[in-house]
């Protein structure tokens, strides 16, 4: 029976190790295959691109393989990379040495670059599918003269909620999120400062406007205290893991962004979206090049041809967010373009904000508060909502003076008899 | 001396990636964002107190767990044939082979409301919301790191002479007696490594915490966040973790040395 059993599992595992060969074989195959593309039509250039994750067609499902199509048409080798938070972004473009030739960053990211001169002004004759930019999108308060940048796509921030569990427009704003009604449900809350506080701000006594140019301390200490008030309620902060929470029917409730709504909704037939009457953020990612690029004619270039109509609404189609690109407009899913999670009325519009550019300090201290907001307990914060509990500073302040001197001790003590070890011996 | 020296290329190793580093966290937490010595780095950690017991104890919970789960499985392992031995030991380790997001991953999917279990549990009008609580967390951990107990376990226990026990029974031990005089203390330096293997890791770990617990973060995802945006504290949180964990490496081992020497 062993002898069975150990026959089969052997077989098993070369099995597996014959068709990861095989596949490595086939991958190899692939890459000589590019390889002798390549060849042909030599690469003559490259181009560096810094992107959001998820951000570009990547040519699944009937789509455009937008990065190909791009090396295939102009030989220029993309090199693409991602960043997650536009802070990231900005560490990255000041701190190292690597350069890039296209960035994508949201609107106040670029008013912060355009103003430390960190960005290049583009040469718009390169750039002549420019002219299929919707109007409403140009001279945008982020690039007043629109000298530095191309706008890429459009969003706003909205609510989604299963209509199981919540009866359909019950909810209406914002405040629903800190509401015990729903606590059951599952509330979800952004797992990112700038998005939670600027939810929390709105919904300050009196509110505070997220979109302000700059916050004081005791702004983001209040929104700080709205966020550890809807602790007790809340079930998790999240980002990409809201996408599994809402489609599998986890949670009731989430904040996120109204695009990605839009794609759970799809998977989802459950769901349902609400237009918070608070408003919400619009925020807006543009294409820039950086002051140290290396490569500024094919930025241009590759520029150009993300403004191209086809591109363009094969992007805005994979990544579900609004295109401000006239021309692509008529390519779209209809139903995509008429769902107010991608084209909201301009009733609503006129409620949202953008967010400003603000100090370096006043953002390192709301990421502080947030994370202090995060590991807060919720039972202690109720009763009077502070982020210190000062029982626990002692304990672990005791435990850290006991451990050191225990270990202290234990070393001292050791080394005494080794000592006196050593001294038994040389008298042997 | 010679036989030092194929150890170099390790020693170099370690020097630029783990002997530097650790002196910059260190460097780090004594100092704020302009480099000058300054204990508020401290002053500020502080205030993660709380979610620091919180992870000892999930910590520690965890580890005793694993080790009342390890402890009787290593032992009748360790008491089988050689070959189905190392057949055990192989299926112990198949899970491994597969990356540890997923394996969470994999849990997230299990306790889930109306998951496998949850759906079981409903049949016997058992109705209770399995994860985002700090029990699913506690069963994320154990499954992530009982391997870690169970193999310096078997190691140590398959190598104890079965004369030792077979001499221990013909001078008239019961077997509560050859477990307690015999085997118990043979094994400690299994056991120690074990609880040094699983404990750590569970001190700092962090996304478990993400993935099945709630609101309650665990003190890795509090290093890892406020390090994004403040080096200093981000250090200075990581090296009371540390001072933590040596002291409880330090404990351990003095235990250990005890038990050999009274063994």
């Amino acid at each position: 029976m062993k002898k069975i059993l150990s026959l089969i599992l052997a077989l098993t595992l070369l099995l597996a190790v014959f068709s990861l060969t095989a596949y490595a074989e086939d991958e190899a195959e692939n890459e000589r295959d590019d390889e002798g593309k390549g060849a042909s039509g030599a690469f003559q250039g490259e181009v560096n691109v810094y992107n959001w994750g998820e951000y570009i067609d990547p040519g699944d499902d009937g789509g455009i393989d937008v990065i190909k199509e791009f090396e295939d048409t102009y030989h220029i080798k993309v090199n693409y990379t991602n960043f997650e938070t536009n802070e990231e972004l900005y560490n990255v473009l000041t701190n190292s040495n690597s350069t890039y030739d296209v960035i994508f960053p949201s609107d106040y990211m670029v008013s912060r670059l355009r103003e430390e001169g960190m960005l290049a002004k583009l040469d718009f004759n390169n750039i002549p599918n420019y002219k299929y930019i919707d109007e409403r999108f140009k001279n945008m308060a982020y690039d007043p003269d629109n000298e530095y940048s191309v706008p890429y796509s459009w969003n706003f921030v909205a609510i989604g909620y299963n209509t199981d569990m919540i009866k359909e427009g019950a909810v209406t704003g914002f405040k629903d999120l800190w509401d015990p009604k729903y606590k059951d449900d599952g509330i979800l809350m952004f797992n990112n400062s700038r998005d939670a506080m600027a939810i929390a701000m709105q919904l300050c006594d009196p509110p505070i406007d997220p979109g302000a140019e700059s916050f004081t301390r005791e702004d983001i200490d209040r929104a700080t205290d709205k966020l550890i008030e809807q602790k007790s309620v809340l079930k998790k902060y999240v980002m990409d893991q809201v996408f599994a929470e809402m489609e599998q029917n986890q949670s009731g409730i989430c904040t996120y962004y109204a695009g990605d709504i839009y794609t759970m909704m799809l998977n989802n037939e459950n769901l349902d979206y609400c237009l918070p009457e608070e408003g919400s953020n619009l925020f807006n990612d543009a294409m820039c090049i950086p002051a140290t690029c290396k490569n500024k004619e094919n930025a241009e270039l590759f520029i150009n041809f993300m403004c191209e109509p086809r591109i363009a609404a094969a992007n805005s189609e994979y990544i579900t967010y609004g295109t401000p690109n006239t021309g692509a407009l008529d390519l779209i899913d209809e139903d995509m373009l008429e769902s107010e999670l991608i084209n909201p009325p301009q009733e609503y519009l006129d409620k949202c904000y953008t967010f400003s550019n603000i100090d370096d300090d006043i953002y390192g201290y709301m990421q502080k508060r947030f994370v202090e907001a995060c590991s807060a307990s919720a039972e202690v914060s109720t009763v009077e909502k502070k982020t210190v509990n000062p029982a626990a500073v002692w304990a672990v302040g005791v435990i850290l003076i006991l451990v050191i001197i225990s270990t202290l001790v234990i070393i001292v003590l050791d080394i005494r008899r080794a000592v006196k070890n050593r001294g038994r011996i040389n008298k042997i | 001396m010679k036989s030092k020296r194929p150890a170099i290329p390790y020693l170099g190793w370690m020097l630029v990636f783990t002997i530097v580093p650790l002196l910059m966290v260190v460097y780090f937490a004594f100092t704020d964002d302009r480099g000058r010595f300054s204990l508020e780095p401290f002053k500020n950690a502080s205030v993660y107190s709380e979610v620091f017991l919180y992870s000892l104890g999930i910590a520690l919970i965890s580890t005793v767990i694993c080790l009342v789960l390890a402890y009787p499985l290593a032992y009748s392992i360790s008491r089988c044939s050689e070959r189905s031995q190392s057949m055990i030991i192989m299926f112990l380790m198949v899970p491994m082979w597969m990356n540890f997001l997923l394996r969470i991953y994999a849990w997230v999917l299990i306790l889930q409301n109306y998951g496998p279990l949850d759906m079981i549990l409903n049949l016997f009008g058992i109705d209770v919301t399995l994860i985002g609580n700090s029990g699913a967390v506690i069963v994320g951990m154990v499954y992530e790191f009982l391997p870690f107990m169970i193999l310096p376990l078997h190691a140590v226990m398959s190598k104890i002479d079965p004369s030792l026990i077979e001499a221990a029974q013909d001078l008239g031990c019961s077997g509560f007696y050859v477990f307690t005089k015999v085997i118990f203390p043979l094994s400690v330096p299994g056991i120690i490594s074990g609880v040094t293997m699983v404990f750590v890791p569970t001190a700092s770990t962090f996304l478990v915490a993400q993935y099945l617990g709630g609101t309650q973060f665990m003190i890795g995802d509090v290093i890892e966040r406020v390090f994004q945006s403040d080096h200093n504290t981000g250090s200075a949180i990581a090296v009371v973790l540390m001072i933590v964990i040596l002291g409880f490496l330090v404990f351990m081992n003095r235990f250990g040395d005890k038990e050999a020497v009274n063994g």
